[in-house]
């Protein structure tokens, strides 16, 4: 088979990057998750004809600089306040789309007041909630979402329940709450999981302009890094560990 | 036209003027001594006169931050608290100043360290002017001295926040926020219509995005962003010095007092002429940028000058600042929610440069 320009044509096209994903180069690490969720999150905003309208609210952490990625409004929050700065924006543009894009330290941690008082509130945004079970960004430390046992560089013997405390399941945390209206957990390490997510975050904006409430949408992913593991391996533990504690699916629809 | 006269508290009448000024939002969270400002909201239910929107936050740092998404869209955002409050919102502060935000906040000052007391102080004055959050920024601080003020800074706080795209404070105190007094409103204002061109409202019609960030990871960048605010703070230390001055054509003392303070230095002032000294007062308004020149300026006409705060002693160093070593100053200062008379301030004028 030749490869050339011969073979760029309409009728060989199988795949075109969303028009809401800019041209720079993602700084994620080859095999992280990050990189999938962003495109889904775009294709999802472009198939429903939103990237015009929609602000989104980068978190402190790995997905810091979303917004060099993402091209639409976005805002840059503090550790932790994005839920604050995507209230912020909405109650004085309730016919905007918002979400906010957050991993587990950012959402689970420093932000859990922000996160839960949102969500208790009900406000009518969308959460991106990308659970890799560690802070990526700093190093390897561990999260609060981290598994028993767990190895990381402030659990260098791993997680220790008694001493350092449960992973907290935040999906389901944030499920008991009368503001969300949807709260599921998601994957991306295989083709049929992507194709699942998409449809969970095409729901939650729908969910959204129809001014439901509070939309919750967990991914469970990979930080081979963090880990310290190749990007497949990576993936077979997350299968093999996180997936069993952080079951996927709808958790309130 | 019939003038629009009210008797009102200081905190209420903060709230009054922030819906004429046509306030977009307003994110807050309930302290002594400032809760009349969102009580007094609430009540009035700003949403049906202009469409603002009025919030309870969990906490001063979720207001800071829904201030930092809203101002982020471009509108007028208000919010208020009182010192322990203000330092929870420090880290967001920073922030907005950073992103470079217009946005008002309004300290009305309680005596502290720690969770201290609910009674009226200027403890804050350092934290307001001289930073509170990290990085090398700064707030435009205005220190009204009546409800008056209060009223009318609340309308001119927004128009200097959206000319320098920065956050500005109100610095006011227990004792302001409090007291009823007599106020004239002006009429009510228009809410924004315009979209800021750098305001994050989705890029419809735009063609290209908006970002609202206080992050530049490389050095270069950075020391050009910090570059760029430090210019825009000398085009405010140009424009926006405000203080007022009383009796100072022939005096031979100098009051130099904020607020609160600078009411009590006026009666202070009239003690003393009726006993034959001849005493002025400059009442700095703006704390930052602040009236340096003035204060230098008088201190070649009088033999002493004299700095009264409700602290230990804080805008002293500035006014030393001013004064740069030609004159000496005094200094008397009350705290914990201990207000100075006018006639311990006249003796301690007295015994720094009379008695002596």
């Amino acid at each position: 088979m030749k490869f050339g320009k011969d073979i760029i044509s309409p009728e060989n096209k199988v795949f075109e990057k969303t028009k809401l994903l800019t041209d720079e180069y993602l700084h994620y690490c080859p095999g992280c998750g990050h990189s999938v969720v962003h495109r889904l999150l775009m294709e999802a905003l472009e198939d429903l004809n939103l990237g015009d309208e929609t602000i989104g609210v980068a978190p402190v952490g790995c997905s810091v600089f979303a917004y060099h990625y993402m091209d639409i409004d976005m805002q840059q929050a503090a550790h932790g306040r994005a839920p604050a700065v995507a209230t912020g924006i909405k109650r004085v543009m309730p016919d905007k789309t918002v979400f906010t894009y957050q991993g587990d330290g950012d959402l689970a941690a420093i932000g859990t007041a922000e996160t839960i008082h949102a969500c208790n509130r009900g406000e009518n945004i969308t959460f991106i909630f990308i659970n890799n079970g560690i802070y990526g960004m700093t190093g390897g430390q561990m999260a609060p979402t981290t598994l028993e046992n767990m190895k990381s560089s402030t659990s260098p013997y791993g997680r220790d329940l008694k001493s350092m405390g449960h992973p907290l399941k935040m999906t389901e945390l944030v499920a008991n709450l009368d503001g969300v209206a949807y709260a599921t957990r998601q994957a991306v390490h295989t083709p049929a999981l992507v194709r699942k997510c998409k449809k969970a975050i095409v729901k939650a904006f729908k969910l959204q302009k129809e001014n439901k409430g509070t939309t919750f949408v967990e991914i469970v992913t990979n930080c081979n890094s963090g880990w310290k593991m190749r990007p497949v391996q990576a993936n077979e533990w997350l299968q093999k560990n996180m997936i069993p504690y952080y079951p996927l699916g709808d958790i309130k629809k | 036209m019939e003038k629009d006269i009210k008797l009102m508290k200081g905190n209420e009448a903060i709230a009054e003027a922030a819906i004429r000024a046509g306030v977009d939002a307003y994110f807050g969270y309930p302290i002594t001594p400032q809760s009349e400002v969102i009580e007094y909201l609430m009540a009035e239910q700003p949403e049906k006169r202009t469409g603002m929107v009025v919030l309870q936050a969990e906490s001063e740092v979720a207001a800071i931050n829904m201030i930092y998404g809203a101002a982020g869209a471009g509108k007028r955002v208000l919010t208020t608290s009182s010192s322990p409050g203000i330092s929870l919102m420090q880290e967001g502060i920073s922030y907005i100043a950073g992103a470079q935000l217009p946005c008002v906040l309004v300290n009305v000052v309680r005596g502290g360290p720690g969770l201290g007391t609910i009674q009226p102080s200027q403890a804050d004055y350092f934290q307001s002017v001289k930073g509170g959050g990290h990085g090398d920024y700064k707030l435009i601080v205005l220190a009204p001295a009546s409800v008056q003020e209060s009223v009318d800074f609340t309308r001119l706080a927004f128009d200097i926040a959206f000319k320098y795209r920065n956050p500005v404070m109100l610095l006011t105190d227990g004792v302001l926020g409090q007291m009823m007094e007599k106020v004239e409103f002006f009429e009510q204002q228009e809410r924004k219509k315009e979209d800021e061109p750098w305001a994050t409202v989705g890029k419809a019609g735009r063609g290209h995005r908006n970002y609202i960030t206080s992050l530049f990871i490389k050095p270069e960048k950075m020391y050009e962003v910090n570059l760029e605010l430090q210019k825009k703070y000398r085009e405010v230390e140009k424009n926006e010095v405000r203080y007022q001055e009383i009796d100072t054509e022939d005096a031979d003392y100098l009051f130099v007092a904020y607020g609160t303070t600078a009411r009590i230095c006026q009666k202070a002032c009239q003690l003393a002429r009726e006993k034959g000294i001849k005493v002025g007062l400059l009442r700095p308004i703006s704390l930052y940028p602040y009236p340096y020149d003035i204060i230098n300026k008088l201190a070649d006409k009088v033999k002493g000058v004299m700095v009264i705060e409700m602290n230990h002693g804080q805008m002293v160093e500035d006014v030393k600042l001013a004064i740069n070593g030609k004159l000496e100053v005094g200094f008397m200062g009350r705290s914990g929610g201990i207000i100075p008379t006018p006639s311990e301030i006249l003796e301690a004028l007295e015994n720094k440069f009379i008695n002596k």
